[in-house]
């Protein structure tokens, strides 16, 4: 294992591609330090969620160095594994089970013995509010219920850096609200956090340092008030405007 | 370990939950062997217990067509009800159309004496070749007219040949009567005794019938006996439509992007699902055998007989239930959706049942398919079960069939861990 004051996430001349299409990174280099809430934001097809992939080792890049706090992320060993914690966009659990089989089930294959998850699973359930419903099938919760099902499995281990991948997306203001406590209090703990939305707003709030990309390149990276000093705008979305432009992105498909 | 009975403990509560796949991988099977055996065990009973309904018209008035029917009676396997004398050979047809019968056989009016006359003809020729002086009544050398025999075109060549030999035999005993009666009178000049006829006519070789089961038993094979192990397999088998797709829905779903990201190989999830389908395939068959033992009987069919050799039938049931769940999981690799897992599924394992006997015998398929033949693991399956079941065989008896089962087995899961390790799944 490498020491613990590395970066959480350190990568140099990153390049990746799909078979049979043009490059989507070719000489991406992004530094996150550890304890850092950051924001990756981007147009569609700008390659965030490809990049998110390529961290959690879900794709394996052509070119260039991927860490997680010194471990290469392409040796895929257990230790590395155990570092991270995901939350995808789409809900990624079995919707036939109850939140505690999903967590049990999970919290095994994250390496947990039964005491620890069985500790865990309450722990999580009462604070995102599953307790009630911690035997219920999940398939018959509301997509606010089911967000936050799919959140505590990402983070059931402790993890030392959490990706999530639009984790607020299509739920009510409550919820969203009740998500980024949680997330800002998981952080507060140690916690690196590592995000991707178009909730602008709701990345201003739990933010602190952010990436933009665009095409694949990286074209802005600061913390979000010299980022907004720097371009004299006053929010995250007129920054996003200005640096991106006004135009649709998604025609390419 | 604790991660291996995790996951067992997941796919049971998923497999508990998809009611419609349960339905399928019990329900259709049962209803399937119910039925199945039902029909056969009728046609099983028409071979073996039911007699062939023949109609007969004798146009004769001797002696020897007389001798004939009661020859024919005699044979046994004929339910005989005989039509007037006048009727024409058309209102017979038209009967056995109404299937009044199978088989339907006419006398010829003169059939008695030209039997008689045909007789005297050979005795008289026999006596001359023997130097002996012959009977100077002039014999007819007219042949004797032949019987007629209709048979309904639903019945299979090889019963028909059997309705022929047996009233080819019963004609050949009333034309050696009629022959032994003529020399006995041509050189005694008297009838031949009562006695003597019987003993001559009757005291034939014996045949001892002898069954070659294994195990000395003599269980006559019926409908349940061959269904119930070829519908096991098949049950076991046709999980694919369940576990083929719960392996396409495991790999669209979210949940297999997150385990990807997990300290934990792949191939635990792999092992868990052989596992937990493995138990189910021996439910499977557990319950197909306690219907054929216990529900057949009440239902009036055959009693199932389960083999001596129970060790050897549970690991008979192990390695085709492994088969079964090892070819469902890699259907499930290959497949990219739960639709293709389903009809590639289904219609693979209905193929492999029809070329490996299940839906017809094996013996029946025309030659072109003996090597494909060997290439279904439900054949394999199914002959090893037939060694226990019919043949009363040991374990050793049927290593030959279970030797190929598993070498199927072991290359279907090389292809399905090629399949994962290409598409970057382990």
């Amino acid at each position: 294992m490498a020491v613990m004051n590395t970066a959480a996430v350190s990568i140099e001349h990153l390049g990746f591609t799909y078979p049979g299409q043009p490059n989507i990174f070719t000489d991406l280099n992004l530094q996150i330090e550890t304890g850092e809430r950051f924001g990756i934001f981007g147009p569609n097809g700008a390659g965030k969620t490809t990049l998110m992939y390529c961290m959690t080792g879900l794709l394996s890049y052509q070119q260039g160095k991927l860490s997680l706090f010194g471990n290469d992320i392409a040796a895929h060993t257990k230790e590395t594994n155990k570092l991270f914690g995901f939350v995808p966009q789409d809900f990624s659990f079995y919707q036939e089970l109850s939140p505690v089989q999903n967590l049990e089930f999970f919290g095994a294959w994250c390496g947990l013995n039964k005491q620890t998850i069985k500790q865990r699973t309450t722990e999580l359930l009462e604070v995102l509010g599953l307790a009630d419903v911690r035997n219920k099938q999940v398939q018959k919760f509301s997509g606010g219920m089911k967000r936050r099902v799919n959140l505590a499995i990402g983070v059931i281990h402790n993890p030392r850096i959490l990706f999530l991948d639009e984790p607020t997306v299509g739920v009510d203001i409550q919820t969203r609200n009740a998500i980024i406590n949680y997330l800002k209090e998981l952080n507060k703990n140690g916690t690196t956090l590592i995000y991707t939305s178009h909730q602008l707003s709701e990345a201003e709030e739990l933010c602190n340092k952010i990436a933009l990309i665009e095409a694949g390149k990286i074209i802005a990276h600061n913390t979000l008030d010299n980022l907004l000093s720097e371009h004299k705008e006053d929010g995250l979305e007129g920054l996003y405007l200005n640096l991106t432009g006004k135009a649709y992105r998604d025609g390419n498909v | 370990m604790y991660k291996l009975w995790a996951t067992i403990k997941k796919d049971i509560s998923v497999l508990l939950r998809d009611k419609v796949g349960l339905t399928l991988m019990f329900t259709m099977p049962i209803v399937l062997a119910i039925v199945i055996t039902t029909i056969q065990n009728s046609t099983f009973e028409l071979v073996n217990n039911n007699k062939v309904p023949l109609l007969l018209c004798n146009r004769d008035t001797g002696d020897a067509s007389k001798q004939l029917i009661t020859a024919i009676e005699k044979v046994g396997m004929f339910d005989i009800k005989q039509v007037t004398q006048n009727q024409t050979d058309q209102e017979i047809i038209d009967r056995m159309h109404a299937k009044d019968a199978l088989v339907a056989v006419i006398i010829p009016a003169n059939f008695s004496e030209k039997i008689v006359a045909n007789a005297k003809n050979i005795s008289g020729k026999a006596l001359n070749n023997f130097g002996l002086q012959a009977d100077t009544t002039k014999a007819s050398a007219d042949s004797v007219e032949p019987l007629t025999l209709y048979y309904h075109p639903v019945l299979q060549t090889s019963f028909r040949l059997s309705v022929n030999g047996a009233l080819r035999s019963s004609l050949q005993l009333v034309q050696n009567k009629q022959i032994l009666k003529s020399l006995y009178f041509a050189l005694n000049e008297k009838e031949l005794p009562k006695n003597l006829e019987d003993q001559v006519v009757n005291e034939n070789v014996p045949i001892n019938e002898i069954s070659v089961s294994r195990d000395g038993t003599r269980n006559i094979p019926n409908a349940t006996q061959h269904n119930i192990p070829a519908w096991t397999i098949f049950a076991m088998f046709f999980i694919v439509i369940s576990l083929g797709s719960s392996v396409v829905r495991e790999k669209l779903n979210g949940s297999f992007v997150r385990l990807k990201t997990l300290p934990t190989n792949y191939l635990v999830a792999l092992i868990s699902k052989q596992l937990t389908y493995l138990l189910v395939t021996m439910v499977q068959a557990i319950c197909i055998f306690a219907i054929g033992i216990w529900l057949f009987p009440v239902m009036g069919l055959p009693k199932l007989n389960l083999p001596s050799d129970l060790f050897g039938l549970l690991i008979v049931l192990l390695i085709c239930g492994w088969c079964a769940v090892s070819f469902a999981i890699c259907i499930g690799v290959f497949a990219q959706t739960q639709e293709q897992a389903n009809g590639i599924g289904a219609v693979s394992v209905v193929l492999l049942a029809a070329i490996g006997g299940i839906l017809v015998p094996s013996f029946a398929m025309p030659s072109s398919f003996h090597l494909i033949i060997q290439l279904s693991p439900l054949h394999w399956a199914l002959e090893a079960f037939y060694g226990l079941f019919l043949e009363g065989g040991k374990l050793k008896d049927i290593l030959i069939n279970i030797l190929p089962l598993l070498i199927i087995t072991v290359l279907i899961q090389i292809v399905t861990l090629w399949g994962l390790k290409r598409k970057n799944l382990i």
